[in-house]
């Protein structure tokens, strides 16, 4: 076993199999047993992230003639995307339990669309690539429309699907291009092909980067590919919106460094300009759009948006120090995500989705504790020291000052006060506004609750340790590269 | 003899077209789900042909997958149709739109 190949997806393998399982054993469960689904779930989980464990002394390796490489940066992303998993199921567990409609669907589609995640952040070639993506997305549009008789679910869904298979039409034609100049679909063969090439490249080489970066900037949701994101995140349920504003923009950054790093090293020059583009407009959008938002869903969709162009900002840097920098961003910043979502779902019970502003008001008299939670995460979010999320800032600040952008940096600066306002708006409904009548009932001692303390507390102390996570980072990339 | 660059200009064209029909198109979803075909369509003529102009089977393989997962697709997509069509009894995209701000 341990001379084949398959030992070096035996993650993958594992969650195939139970999510298969699960899959069948669904149907002969009865209503009363379905929480043997949840635990099998994170059983999964568990099961995965032991055997990625297991892999990290043999790191890197490239496996399946160069179309899954195994390195630091793809195992960690794929830990973390398991952990987090983890924490998405802890956190909608009550939620479905308590709409008597707990669906073993969500569980199933969540461990296949993780398995997407897994195969594209490992891909070395456009084929693994490309299934990855498709694996990764085609179950969250299922997954949205998943609880009944809900419209704007449905509607939130049919954007996304027509979204998101424009993005990977537009992948596959620049995918397309870049076959057809460089001759071959593995990564380190086009990177090979386009850095012996002196020339100018060509306008061929040119329409396939710039509709590969399209289909980046869309899973990412930068401007101008952002449309869909806020629609996605008001219109789908708590739950779904938790998931798909956390794990899928780990594997985007996953696909952003083997695109970046690994396939377009030496066009650099020609891709910083989009990049740093779109991370100024993203800023721009994201903030001052977020302002006017009363759904706090659709807030945090904008607020998205703008961190998504801070993390642009980094990886434009194209250069080591960047992409530590923005890797340190991307892990902070699904935290603070996980956090802010977790917090509404499980402020959410059986017939109220706490999802608007004003649904927060008086939120510190009724649940002072969940109240300091979210504060911890909005200031996080907001970039104030000492939280994790004014590292994070820091950091790609930092990266950019080093290599000479200071006009971006200060740009950045002024576009995070711009943002401060919206959060603290927020905390200033939670903490004296009047409330608006009791109507949630969650207690501090469920396991949800406690991992969401954990969570909010995880922001603080790496903010107040903030070397430990950025080494991290480093050590990640520099053993990668 | 047809030379690659035919190919190449027939994909551009379906590309374009299928793209023009999701922008333009507001009257019915099953058209977006129809340019969505011809985009992969378009892709899969740009592989075949150098895939035959490179000698290199890689691309025809690759065009295997995007039918399959075509079907996939499109098997989704209409799934989420019909869901839509219940709810609201109407499949048209300018009644999309109850989600702004």
């Amino acid at each position: 076993m341990w001379s084949s190949e398959l030992f070096f997806v035996y993650p993958e393998v594992v969650l195939t199999t139970f999510a298969s399982f699960i899959l069948l054993l669904d149907l002969w469960l009865s209503p009363k047993s379905k929480w043997i689904i949840y635990t099998l779930s994170q059983l999964a989980l568990m099961a995965t992230m032991y055997c990625l464990i297991q892999l990290i002394a043999f790191t890197p390796t490239i496996v399946f003639n160069g179309a899954i490489i195994l390195d630091s940066i793809s195992l960690s992303l794929k830990l973390i995307i398991c952990l987090f998993g983890s924490f998405v199921f802890i956190y909608t567990r009550k939620y479905l339990f308590d709409r008597q409609e707990f669906k073993a669907e969500y569980f199933i589609l969540c461990l296949f669309s993780i398995l997407g995640m897994m195969i594209l952040v490992s891909s070395y070639n456009f084929l693994s690539l490309y299934l990855g993506i498709e694996l990764l997305a085609l179950p969250l549009y299922a997954l949205i429309t998943m609880l009944q008789g809900n419209k704007l679910a449905t509607e939130a869904a049919m954007k996304y699907f027509i979204m998101g298979a424009l993005a990977s039409g537009m992948l596959l034609y620049g995918i397309s291009l870049l076959y057809g100049v460089t001759g071959s679909l593995s990564l380190i063969a086009v990177a090979e092909h386009l850095s012996i090439s002196s020339a100018a490249p060509s306008l061929t080489l040119m329409f396939g980067l710039i509709f590969v970066f399209v289909s980046l900037a869309f899973k990412f949701g930068a401007v101008p590919f952002h449309m869909w994101l806020p629609d996605v995140y008001q219109g789908s349920p708590i739950i779904m919106t938790l998931f798909i504003g956390t794990l899928p923009k780990l594997a985007a950054f996953g696909f952003a460094i083997r695109m970046l790093n690994d396939t377009f090293p030496s066009l650099h020059f020609h891709w910083q300009p989009l990049l740093i583009t779109m991370g100024i407009l993203s800023l721009i959008i994201g903030n001052v759009v977020a302002i006017a938002q009363s759904n706090l869903k659709r807030m945090l969709a904008y607020s998205t948006i703008a961190h998504m162009g801070f993390l642009f900002l980094g990886l434009s840097l194209g250069s080591e120090a960047g992409f530590i920098a923005a890797y340190n961003y991307i892990l902070i910043y699904a935290l603070m995500a996980l956090g802010g979502f977790g917090v509404m779902t499980l402020l959410s019970c059986e017939s109220i989705e706490a999802e608007n502003i004003q649904d927060f008001q008086g939120l510190s008299s009724q649940h002072p504790w969940f109240a300091f939670l979210m504060m911890l995460i909005l200031l996080s979010l907001a970039g104030i020291p000492p939280f994790s999320g004014f590292y994070a800032k820091f950091f790609i600040i930092k990266e950019l000052i080093d290599s000479g952008y200071l006009g971006l940096a200060l740009f950045a600066v002024l576009m995070t006060v711009i943002g401060a306002y919206y959060y603290l708006r927020i905390i200033r409904v939670m903490f004296f506004d009047a409330p608006q009548g009791s109507k949630i009932q969650t207690s501090l001692a469920s396991p949800e609750a406690i991992v969401l303390t954990l969570n909010g507390f995880l922001l603080l102390i790496l903010g107040i340790f903030p070397a430990a996570l950025y080494q991290f980072c480093q050590v990640l990339v520099l053993t990668a590269f | 003899m047809i030379a690659l660059s035919d190919y190449l200009t027939l994909s551009a064209i379906l590309f374009g077209i299928g793209m023009a029909g999701i922008f333009i198109n507001r009257k019915n979803v099953i058209i977006l789900l129809m340019c969505i075909e011809l985009i992969l369509l378009a892709v899969s003529t740009n592989f075949v042909a150098f895939s035959r102009y490179l000698s290199d089977i890689n691309g025809q393989v690759f065009v295997l997958f995007i039918l399959t997962i075509a079907a996939a697709e499109a098997a989704i997509g209409l799934a989420i149709l019909v869901v839509m069509f219940r709810q609201r009894n109407t499949i048209n995209v300018e009644e999309l739109d109850s989600l702004k701000g």
